[in-house]
């Protein structure tokens, strides 16, 4: 069992998973560290997918465990993981189709401040100024505030991610999960959204991306791990990930860029 | 030892027709993706058939005999079945066998009963949700069975068992057991076989034949294999008939041992749902299983020892294993996992 | 705290008065007799209900009219031990109905789709079925519970109130008796207030996150709401006030038996919610009354007014006719009742709330088309 340092918000500690024989994920130690962006990548069926379920709960590893701020994640249920303070953008956007998009950003809000579960019946939602005002802040920055009367579902495919990773902002995490958050967006939107996570990388939030788009992760990184085969064959700086000999053959395929 | 063999046959013919109902819904909802609670109402037609049948078969001339007066002086009406007049002995058989033979008449007319319901609604709803499809084919099940209640009254109307299988069956001799240690009526003893027969067939269509090799794919991967080219479309009216077939006959040879009335369908389907969900949504056997152990289930229920020690079960225990088994076993005791989870 | 959105206010005040009015519309359509009123009120309190639960997560229960049920013998109970009052009866009522609903949902809500559905009508039927059987010495079976001169009445005996008038002892409100009208406007002030109670609940963010158990429960979980104490405060919430429809049907007709918890009333109020609309605060208001005037209507009338209504046909078309229609009356209404649902579902998936919706959205599209032409001539 290894320490965490005391920066380390995040330790995957000698976390090992089988499917059955099949071994997903083996040996992975990975620390994130405070403020910081953390980029996970490597090439399909590497177990990228696998690591964030079982940082997220959603799926239990055969051994090891996983540490946030302290606390051991494993064995809790989602929403306990996010009272925590971890949010998490999925892959497919997860909202609310049936809900006005201003209500989806508020409904994470509410999520925040009263807790896990709380029979609120006596105030209503309009009532609710405070929330109200940091949900329209918040629809502003993406530029969704024009449409926050529609219902989620009508939203298109880009839209929805970026309402996702509002939805996900507005609890002020102080983990936030990205899978994949620019897939399938055009060349525009990848954009608009790196500015975005820029823009709120300076806000001490820390982020774990798992990317495919090398543009994405360098552009947002601090520190990358590489994940082959299950296991994580190189963690380090940009740079030094870029130059990494093991890396070009595992992933990079021979050079970025 | 007796006992407990006495009572698993008795569960057995009761299972029988629970198995031959829910197999038509898991057939639907696994193809069809419906939730048809109008099945329990085909099964209610069925039995209908077989009054039908036995109403148009001993429909009656009336002649008066001048010459002869029954002891009150009033000439005696002579009542002979029509059929009897024109087909003389062999028109005799065929009253007394009505409810066997009025499968005859069951089939061709659940079918079309059952296309008709398919085409006629029923494929409008495959992309609704599942709410409204229960609602539709809830409204379905009213209007047959109140068009049946307008036709035939609210009364029960029994059917008679053929004359040479009445009585039962000493089937304890079978086994080498003194006699009349183990009897079962004959019509109880048919009923079983016939299900087994029927289930047996519906299984051998589905594993035998090109068509239900289709069908059978269609229930693993739907998407798939409608993007394989294949008419879908025309092959779910016919399972969709193929289903009302099964509930139908299962309906006409119940008719004597329980005489059906208009709201029958309505009582066995709500068991019916029970047993599919027991059995797993969307598995064939495991809605045949279901069906005969909850059949076996509720006449061990009712027997005197078992009431006396837990007052009540009889009436309950349907529900109470359903109950066990969907919170212990979520998807059913063969069902696959996801299915119409939300 | 009690306050609404201007909206749901303009929404409460008129429902008040079309509830508070209903002896007078009702009138030219024939239904304005307090039973059939009281009837309106109860079941659409019954509706309201239902749809809290499933009108906002989605869960749809198959086993409400146990909670009906129980509310019904509960106030009988609390008649003959307790005191011919009807608040301490409806106290009880909305509190045991509250518990038994806890329990059912707490095993029901372990489950979702259709396994949540066939659970609820499994422990529903199991009631229903025990009630008739076992527990008859509460149930009283198939005779229903009913009133006796000499029930003990332990809190009117402390307090002297014994009734010495001859025959059974009625229920009363502060010494009023709740009979005919006065039984009415008691239904009708507690409609009222439960369609208060569900614009506070639809406005509210305990509303929003049932809502959003409908909508996505997966991200429900990852945004941290634990799910499954809202869905069973959702269930208790709606199983109280179907205790509360039941106390009321006792209140107004103080009896109880077991078909009130069939799973057929159970389908009935489900009915009722999809007709009106589900997840809209008047679709089931609208569908249950609509569902009990149609029932009242049409299972009135006899072939003897078709025949009169029809007599200035020839007598042979009068006679087909008769013949025909007299299947959809009467006993047949049923056979109304089943092709109005078949016809709705196909025709109006939304129900009527969202027909009239539609409606209206046509009318107006149709209003501004005009302009729009006039508006594009110019550039052309």
């Amino acid at each position: 069992m290894s320490i965490t340092p005391p920066n380390i918000i995040l330790h995957a500690a000698d976390v090992h998973k089988n499917f059955g024989g099949l071994r997903a994920l083996s040996d992975i130690d990975l620390q994130v560290e405070e403020g910081k962006t953390h980029a996970i990548i490597g090439p399909n069926g590497a177990g990228k997918s696998t690591l964030l379920n079982v940082i997220i709960g959603r799926i239990p590893p055969s051994s090891g465990a996983v540490i946030f701020d302290g606390t051991v994640l494993t064995g809790k249920a989602p929403y306990e993981i996010n009272q925590l303070g971890i949010s998490r953008v999925f892959q497919t956007p997860e909202i609310f189709p049936d809900l006005p998009v201003l209500h989806n950003v508020m409904a994470p809000a509410f999520a925040r401040r009263d807790g896990a579960f709380r029979v609120n019946m006596l105030r209503s939602v309009g009532s609710e100024h405070e929330i109200r005002e940091e949900a329209e802040a918040i629809l502003d920055d993406i530029g969704l505030h024009g449409r926050r009367e529609h219902h989620a579902g009508s939203l298109s495919r880009g839209d929805k991610r970026r309402l996702e990773l509002a939805m996900c902002l507005i609890q002020r995490p102080r983990l936030l999960l990205l899978d994949e958050p620019t897939a399938g967006m055009s060349r525009h939107d990848t954009n608009t959204t790196i500015e975005l996570l820029r823009k709120i990388k300076s806000s001490g939030m820390t982020k774990v991306i798992i990317e495919h788009d090398m543009h994405v992760v360098f552009s947002l990184a601090d520190r990358i791990s590489v994940l082959a085969q299950g296991r994580i064959i190189a963690s380090g700086l940009p740079q030094e990930i870029k130059e990494d000999p093991r890396v070009q053959e595992a992933y990079l395929g021979g050079g970025v860029e | 030892m007796n006992v407990f063999l006495a009572q698993l046959l008795n569960g057995l013919d009761k299972g029988g027709a629970y198995a031959l109902i829910a197999l038509g819904l898991t057939l639907v909802f696994g193809t069809l993706g419906v939730v048809n609670f109008a099945h329990g109402a085909l099964f209610m037609l069925g039995c209908f058939c077989a009054v039908t049948f036995r109403y148009l078969i001993t429909l009656e001339t009336v002649t008066v005999d001048p010459e002869k007066l029954s002891p009150w002086g009033a000439p005696v009406e002579i009542r002979t079945p029509l059929v009897q007049n024109w087909f003389g002995d062999f028109g005799a058989i065929l009253v007394d066998y009505s409810v066997p033979i009025s499968i005859l008449l069951a089939v061709p007319v659940m079918l079309l009963i059952g296309i008709a319901m398919e085409r006629g609604i029923i494929k409008h709803f495959y992309k609704r949700s599942h709410a409204e499809q229960i609602l539709v084919t809830f409204g379905l099940a009213i209007v047959l069975q109140e068009i049946v209640k307008s036709f035939f009254g609210a009364n029960p109307i029994p059917q008679p068992i053929p004359t040479d299988l009445r009585g039962a069956a000493d089937i304890g001799v079978w086994f080498g057991m003194a006699p009349h240690v183990l009897t079962y009526p004959w019509w109880r003893l048919i009923y079983l076989l016939f299900s087994g027969l029927v289930i047996g067939g519906v299984f051998a269509f589905l594993q035998f034949t090109t068509f239900g090799m289709v069908v059978r794919a269609g229930m693993a991967d739907r998407e798939t294999v409608g993007l394989m080219g294949i008419d879908i479309d025309r092959r779910f009216t016919v399972v969709f008939g193929l289903a009302a077939v099964v509930a139908g006959v299962a309906g006409v040879m119940y008719t004597p041992l329980l005489a059906p009335n208009y709201h029958l369908g309505m009582d066995f389907l709500v068991l019916s749902f029970v047993v599919v969900v027991v059995g797993g949504m969307g598995s064939l056997s495991g809605a045949v299983a279901a069906g005969f152990l909850l059949g076996i289930l509720q006449s061990f229920a009712s027997m005197t020892e078992v009431k006396s020690l837990i007052p009540g079960i009889d009436q309950v225990i349907i529900y109470l294993v359903a109950v066990i088994i969907l919170l212990v076993r979520p998807r059913g005791l063969m069902g696959r996992r996801g299915i119409m989870e939300s | 705290m009690f306050s609404l959105s201007r909206k749901d206010l303009v929404a409460l005040a008129v429902f008040s008065v079309v509830v508070l009015t209903m002896p007078i519309w009702l009138a030219p359509l024939g239904a304005s007799y307090p039973g059939l009123m009281q009837k309106f009120a109860i079941y659409a309190i019954f509706a309201i209900g239902f749809n809290i639960l499933f009108g906002l997560t989605g869960y749809l229960s198959f086993g409400h009219a146990a909670f009906l049920g129980v509310g019904s013998y509960t106030t009988v109970w609390a008649f003959k031990l307790l005191s011919m009052d009807v608040l301490p009866a409806m106290v009880f009522a909305v509190i045991v109905s509250g518990v038994f609903a806890l329990v059912i949902g707490y095993f029901s809500l372990r489950r979702t789709g259709i396994y949540f559905s066939i659970l609820t009508l499994a422990f529903a039927q199991m009631s229903y079925s025990l009630a008739y059987s076992v527990l008859t010495p509460i149930t009283n079976g198939e005779t229903g519970l009913l009133l006796a001169r000499n029930d003990p009445r332990y809190l009117d005996a402390i307090f002297g109130a014994q009734a010495d008038v001859a025959g059974l002892p009625q229920p009363t409100l502060i010494g009023n008796s709740v009979s005919g009208y006065t039984g009415f406007y008691l239904c009708a002030v507690i409609l009222i207030l439960a369609f208060y109670l569900s614009q506070k609940i639809f406005a509210s963010p305990f509303g929003m996150a049932l809502r959003g158990i409908k909508s996505n429960q997966t991200r429900m979980n990852y945004t941290g709401f634990n799910t499954r104490p809202y869905t069973l405060a959702a269930f208790v919430i709606s199983g109280m006030f179907a205790g509360l429809a039941g106390a009321l049907l006792s209140i107004t007709d103080p009896l109880a038996g077991a078909e009130r918890m069939k799973w057929t009333e159970s389908g009935n109020v489900v009915l009722m919610t999809i007709l009106g609309g589900v997840g809209t605060l008047f679709g089931p208001v609208i569908g249950a009354w609509l569902i009990k005037y149609f029932e009242n209507i049409f299972s009135a009338i006899n072939t003897n007014m078709l025949n009169n209504a029809f007599s200035f046909l020839p007598d042979g078309v009068q006679g087909f006719v008769v013949t025909v229609l007299s299947k959809f009356v009467g006993e047949g209404w049923q056979l109304t009742l089943g092709l109005m649902f078949v016809l709705i579902v196909v025709f109006l998936p939304g129900g009527l709330v969202e027909g009239f919706h539609r409606f209206m959205a046509r009318l107006r599209r149709r209003k501004e088309a005009p302009e729009r032409v006039s508006s594009t001539q110019p550039a052309e």
